[in-house]
């Protein structure tokens, strides 16, 4: 009886540790579906662009023919855009993290800030870009200029500066502010020069970081008007310009194939450079995330 | 300065210093005084962007509604605003039918790699995927696009030869695939914050490890993981290249993914890249498609915060 007993126990074990290495298994090959389709899709773009890619690619901006075609003034209004954003997205940001971690008390005020910052996050690219719209091209007369684009672009990327900034501020110490402090350092000499410095890194790698969505993104630059057929580069901010997103989108858009490779080399170029910006940001959190 | 100490002899004191450093406003004391005020707008300038949203959202709305009845809008089935039809139904179905295909794609991928990280994978291993599969949402959406377009397409084709160049089931499975990392991530993190002793405990009453998972971490990671593919679907709703470029610009009222449709955010880039005057009914309309768009995102967004915060289990 007993016997018959342990016989059927065990039965029942060995079914139940079976399922756990199937179903072991299946977890292990849903999580390889997401690591396929991203060797996939980089197989695809390099397959794709690499043939078009060259010096003169780099080189040369849009042309009505596909072997002319180059990335050239979008990657230049890439860069400068980006300048833009940064400039704008790092003052702001950093000031309103300063204000919420330092400055500010916890009241009902701060907290609507800080509620307002997260779901700001939330709201779609889009979005912005018909914030932008309305108030940088019509209300305040910019246009469809560079300055219109970086500003809207500021803007979405600013909550991600924001909560990375706050979070490099409270990961000082709190020894080294109460240190400054007792050394008879005012509160702003504390932050400038002790807080500051040592939030720099974590700063930065947020800030390349939130960079590196930007000089992606698409969508709301295609609102505020960023063009695709510009033949110069911007000289001033309320020059027209285009971005290597908005190039690629076109690109892939025509229906002859060519411009299909067209559009994979302008998506390695980007690729790449998000690769860097990227790799820059891990460097500088590496190289400085002990130090405190 | 020794001889004028010398000659108040003991009646100078720190004191008299302290005081008469308070009196002088210097340079330093001003900047003391301004920097929190310069602080305080830069930390406006966010709640101002939210004004600034709801603020173009609702008058450019308006501005619509005055045109075209609120009620055709939100009952109509039929969106051809070239031609003045403004029913935004189709519109809608479009955004839907895509954020389904992206739920039913990423929610058991990205659930079942999130329980392989956190629960079977070592640390090692797990510090190798993680990150790699967080790779994936950092694509920016038109490489996306570009993805589904030439490479998703032509493989479903294989399998369904009558799919057309355009269609529903390829920009939602693409969709999908990057939210995948934000359903794997989040969850993991639900999970992995589940206490130890817990699992333990099952362990100590026999369970294997798949019946610590169903029984036990699921269970109590639920808030997190709810809360995940919540937010999850709300970046699928507000997602725009890969719709645009791999789904058409066929407003359609339809489910089957099969076909070409529109979704919101792609009408308004076509709309905005199209040559639309400002001012025009047309221009408006980009306008309360977006407030609609928008009054979606942020209610996902809410739910999740409600339901992570009403549901979270406390150890």
């Amino acid at each position: 009886m007993l016997g018959q007993n342990e016989e059927g126990i065990k039965k029942r074990m060995k079914g139940r540790v079976l399922k756990n290495k199937i179903m072991m298994g299946m977890f292990f090959l849903a999580t390889s579906v997401g690591l396929v389709f991203l060797v996939l899709l980089f197989y695809r773009v390099l397959t794709q662009g690499i043939g078009y890619l060259s010096w003169d690619y780099l080189t040369s901006g849009p042309a009505p023919y596909p072997e002319e075609a180059g990335i050239w003034i979008g990657m230049i209004g890439s860069i400068m855009l980006m300048v833009i954003v940064a400039i704008f997205s790092v003052i702001v940001g950093v000031a309103s993290a300063i204000y919420l971690e330092e400055y500010a008390s916890q009241n009902k005020f701060t907290e609507f800030i800080r509620v307002n910052i997260s779901n700001l996050a939330g709201v779609p690219s889009i979005v912005f870009g018909l914030l932008g719209l309305t108030f940088f091209v019509y209300m305040f007369n910019f246009g469809y200029t560079l300055i219109a684009g970086g500003l809207t672009m500021a803007l979405l990327i600013l909550p991600v500066i924001v909560v990375s900034a706050q979070e490099a501020l409270r990961s000082v110490p709190i020894d080294l502010h109460q240190a400054s402090l007792g050394m008879g350092a005012s509160k702003w000499q504390t932050i400038a020069r002790v807080i500051l410095p040592a939030a720099l890194p974590g700063i930065l790698t947020g800030t390349i970081i939130a960079l590196s969505r930007a000089i992606g993104e698409t969508a709301p630059l295609i609102i505020v008007g960023a063009a695709t057929a510009i033949y110069t580069l911007p000289d001033s901010l309320l020059a027209k310009y285009t971005v290597m997103p908005i190039q690629i989108y076109n690109w892939t858009g025509r229906p002859q194939e060519e411009w299909q490779f067209v559009a994979g080399a302008g998506i390695i170029i980007l690729l790449a450079v998000l690769l860097l910006m990227n790799s820059i940001a891990v460097f500088i959190r590496n190289k400085f995330q002990q130090r405190l | 300065m020794d001889k004028s100490l010398q000659s108040e002899g003991n009646k100078l004191n720190v004191q008299d210093l302290i005081e008469r450093n308070k009196q002088k406003t210097t340079f330093g004391q001003r900047i003391e005084k301004i920097i929190p005020w310069f602080l305080l707008f830069c930390a406006i300038i966010s709640v101002l962007t939210t004004v600034g949203i709801l603020f173009t959202l609702l008058r450019e709305s308006i501005g619509f509604f005055s045109n075209v009845s609120m009620i055709d809008f939100y009952t109509g089935t039929n969106w051809s605003p070239w031609s003045g039809d403004y029913g935004v139904a189709p519109l809608i179905g479009g955004t839907l039918l895509i954020t389904l295909i992206a739920t039913v794609v990423a929610v058991p991928l990205g659930l079942m790699s999130a329980i392989f990280l956190s629960e079977y994978a070592n640390d090692k291993v797990r510090r190798v995927i993680k990150p790699i599969l967080e790779v994936l949402a950092g694509i920016p959406t038109v490489v996306y696009g570009y993805f589904a377009l030439t490479f998703v397409t032509p493989m479903f084709q294989g399998i369904i030869p009558d799919l057309g160049i355009f269609n529903a089931l390829s920009g939602g499975f693409v969709v999908g695939i990057m939210i995948i990392p934000m359903v794997a991530s989040l969850s993991e993190d639900a999970m992995n914050s589940v206490p130890n002793a817990l699992r333990e405990g099952a362990y100590g009453l026999g369970a294997t490890k798949l019946e610590v998972v169903y029984k036990v971490v699921l269970p109590a990671a639920f808030s997190g993981i709810v809360a995940s593919i919540v937010l999850a679907i709300s970046r699928a709703i507000g997602e725009t290249m890969i719709v645009t470029i791999a789904a058409g610009a066929t407003p359609n009222l339809t489910f089957d993914p099969t076909e070409s449709i529109q979704t919101m955010t792609a009408f308004i880039v076509q709309a905005a890249t199209g040559d639309t005057t400002f001012g025009s009914t047309i221009y408006y309309s980009l306008y309360a498609v977006g407030m609609t768009l928008f009054v979606f995102t942020l209610g996902m967004n809410l739910l999740a915060q409600y339901i992570s915060r009403k549901f979270r289990e406390e150890y």
